[in-house]
């Protein structure tokens, strides 16, 4: 039954439209056996939280890529506690900064916003899924 | 024998419709007073009196009812979050026709509970969590609805994986829980049918009783639904159409009263413009509205605050005290007509804005985006630019003598290009104030009721 399946809510958060990264993972996510709950791109953080909600999701996978990760980012875990999603997982992953900085100090900052994985640019869907069976027991 | 006696039992008249469907043709109108607190028959028999002083002596074939008596069919709607079940159970109450007096979300609290007795429901719709979602919040939610202290029929149309158990746990102190298919059961993906039709079984089986409409019942073969989900279903009718009738297409109806302002529209509203992404909820084919704050004279006062003086006087080119005592004088006495042209300049005015609104709420909205791929348009709600028929019901425009100047609120503003209202719609008037009516000979006689709204709606 489809609805044994673990969900996941995954989408390109802020105001940021590049769907093709998106469309893959939702395919990757999906054939891993996860029930996927594809929001697609331009997604605010209020969405993500809602969905999570209603789905009654384990994890929220945030991608973003066009550089203000950091600003779109902030933030969601504070909300998540505060709607009483309190053992849910939040990955993040994509271009999460501008720029050649050191991609330690920009996992530390996303693990301080209270992510619990983040991903670096060229990481394998595999990965993610492993994560997620680890992780959520699934 | 081929005549057929339609009955609209309002929350003030009693209004009867006389068609003969062989021939096509309403054969008379009347209307009474609703007479629901004493024997509804009184209002009713008045009404016939009128109706046979005309036309002579009829038998009737069949009789069908629908009611708006005694405030409507009162609904709670309970989901969990606002923006998802919330609002899908909000849609499929409002899409059976039923009055809302109190939408909920989330875990309800004792406040909550208490203040839902005191609205004193006729049918709650309980929702929450998509199938296989969220569990916790609508088992929670039946237990506390448990602790009401009223016997409410509740229909239960959440998560199904836990549809049994909530429906056990209403049931031990609840004479009427139905399960029916969720609201909602993939994340924005609505399924409002199986809980409209649900809501109308309950409302033949239980309210119909409860209101004393059944005393009507020797008279009229079928109390079919409430008013507004008759005027849904002749506006859904006369818009798609049938196999064997041809529909018009898209379409609105515009229905002004003296407490609300219902809205209704019948399309699709995909975007009309290019490169527009969708956001939010999907829409309802068939998708009504109902505004509270916005009506002729039981809610005047609310309009005046909803829409400012400025808006009322510069439609009326009036000044903004003329508009101001003019509205304290309906609200005061609802049965006051305008006695000057002032007056009925205001009164105009009142109608448009009332249409303005409502129809603002109704439509969809475009947003523009601005990203590093460009800009992006961003569509919330129905695109009903391309609308071409836009229909004026209800006593207020039906007996008005300038109908098109009220209906002009409809049309698509440049000040405010984003709301995406009809761009050059034709103006139809139900000049008899049949559609629902049309609506209920629509449940036996589909091709029938089209073809007389076609005759008997006229373009302006």
């Amino acid at each position: 039954m489809e609805n044994n399946k673990v969900k996941v809510v995954l989408g390109v958060i802020g105001a940021d439209c590049h769907a093709v990264g998106n469309k893959i993972l939702n395919y990757a996510l999906a054939q891993g056996g996860f029930e996927v709950v594809n929001l697609g791109v331009l997604v605010p953080q209020e969405e993500f939280i809602n969905a999570a909600i209603e789905t009654g999701a384990k994890a929220i996978l945030v991608a973003s890529l066009y550089g203000h990760g950091e600003i779109d980012c902030r933030g969601l875990r504070d909300r998540c506690r505060e709607v009483g999603l309190t053992d849910i997982k939040l990955y993040v992953g994509g271009n999460l900064v501008v720029g050649k900085t050191d991609f330690t100090e920009v996992r530390n900052k996303f693990l301080a916003m209270g992510y619990d994985r983040v991903y670096e640019p060229g990481i394998l869907p595999d990965q993610v899924i492993i994560d997620l069976k680890n992780d959520l027991g699934a | 024998m081929s005549n057929v006696l339609l009955i609209d039992f309002g929350s003030t008249y009693t209004k009867i419709t006389a068609v003969d469907v062989e021939r096509e043709i309403v054969i008379g109108t009347a209307h009474g007073i609703t007479t629901v607190e004493t024997d509804i028959m009184d209002g009713l028999n008045q009404a016939l009196d009128e109706l046979f002083a005309i036309t002579g002596k009829l038998e009737f074939a069949k009789v069908l009812g629908c009611s708006s008596a005694a405030g409507g069919l009162k609904m709670v709607a309970i989901g969990l979050v606002l923006e998802l079940t919330v609002e899908a159970a909000k849609r499929a109450a409002l899409g059976a026709g039923a009055k809302i007096m109190g939408v909920y979300g989330n875990e309800l609290s004792e406040y909550e509970i208490e203040e839902i007795a005191a609205l004193k429901p006729e049918i709650i719709l309980l929702a929450g969590g998509t199938d296989g979602g969220n569990k916790e919040v609508i088992v929670h939610n039946a237990k506390m609805l448990t602790t009401l202290g009223l016997d409410v029929p509740i229909i239960v149309a959440g998560n199904k994986s836990v549809a049994p158990q909530v429906v056990k746990i209403l049931s031990a102190v609840m004479s009427e829980v139905v399960h029916t298919e969720n609201v909602m059961p993939k994340l924005n993906e609505l399924n409002i049918e199986p809980a409209r039709g649900t809501i109308r079984d309950v409302f033949l089986r239980r309210i119909v009783e409860a209101k004393g409409l059944n005393k009507a019942n020797k008279f009229v073969n079928r109390m079919v639904m409430p008013t507004p989900a008759a005027v849904l279903k002749a506006a859904e009718l006369l818009g798609k159409g049938t196999e064997y009738e041809a529909g018009l297409g898209d379409l609105m109806v515009i229905d002004i009263g003296g407490a609300t302002t219902d809205i209704y529209s019948i399309a699709k509203g995909d975007p009309n413009k290019r490169n527009v992404a969708l956001k939010g909820l999907p829409e309802p084919f068939g998708k009504r509205t109902v505004e509270g704050d916005l009506g002729m004279r039981y809610s005047a006062t609310a309009l005046f605050k909803a829409a400012g003086a400025k808006m009322i006087a510069d439609f009326a080119g009036a000044t903004e005290t003329d508009v101001e005592s003019y509205m304290k004088k309906v609200e005061e006495n609802v049965e006051y007509l305008p006695q000057s042209d002032i007056e009925t300049k205001v009164e105009i005015a009142m109608g448009r804005a009332c249409t303005r609104l409502a129809t603002e709420r109704h439509v969809g909205q475009l947003e523009t985006v601005f990203t590093l791929c460009g800009d992006v348009f961003v569509q919330t709600g129905k695109d009903l630019t391309a609308v071409k028929i836009v229909i004026g019901t209800g006593g207020v425009i039906v007996n008005h003598k300038e109908p098109e100047s009220i209906l002009k609120g409809t049309m698509y503003d440049t000040s405010t290009p984003q709301m995406l209202k009809p761009e050059s719609p034709e103006f139809w008037i139900d000049e008899k104030y049949i559609m629902a009516s049309m609506g209920l000979l629509g449940e036996e006689y589909p091709e029938v009721a089209i073809r007389m709204m076609k005759k008997y709606i006229v373009r302006r």
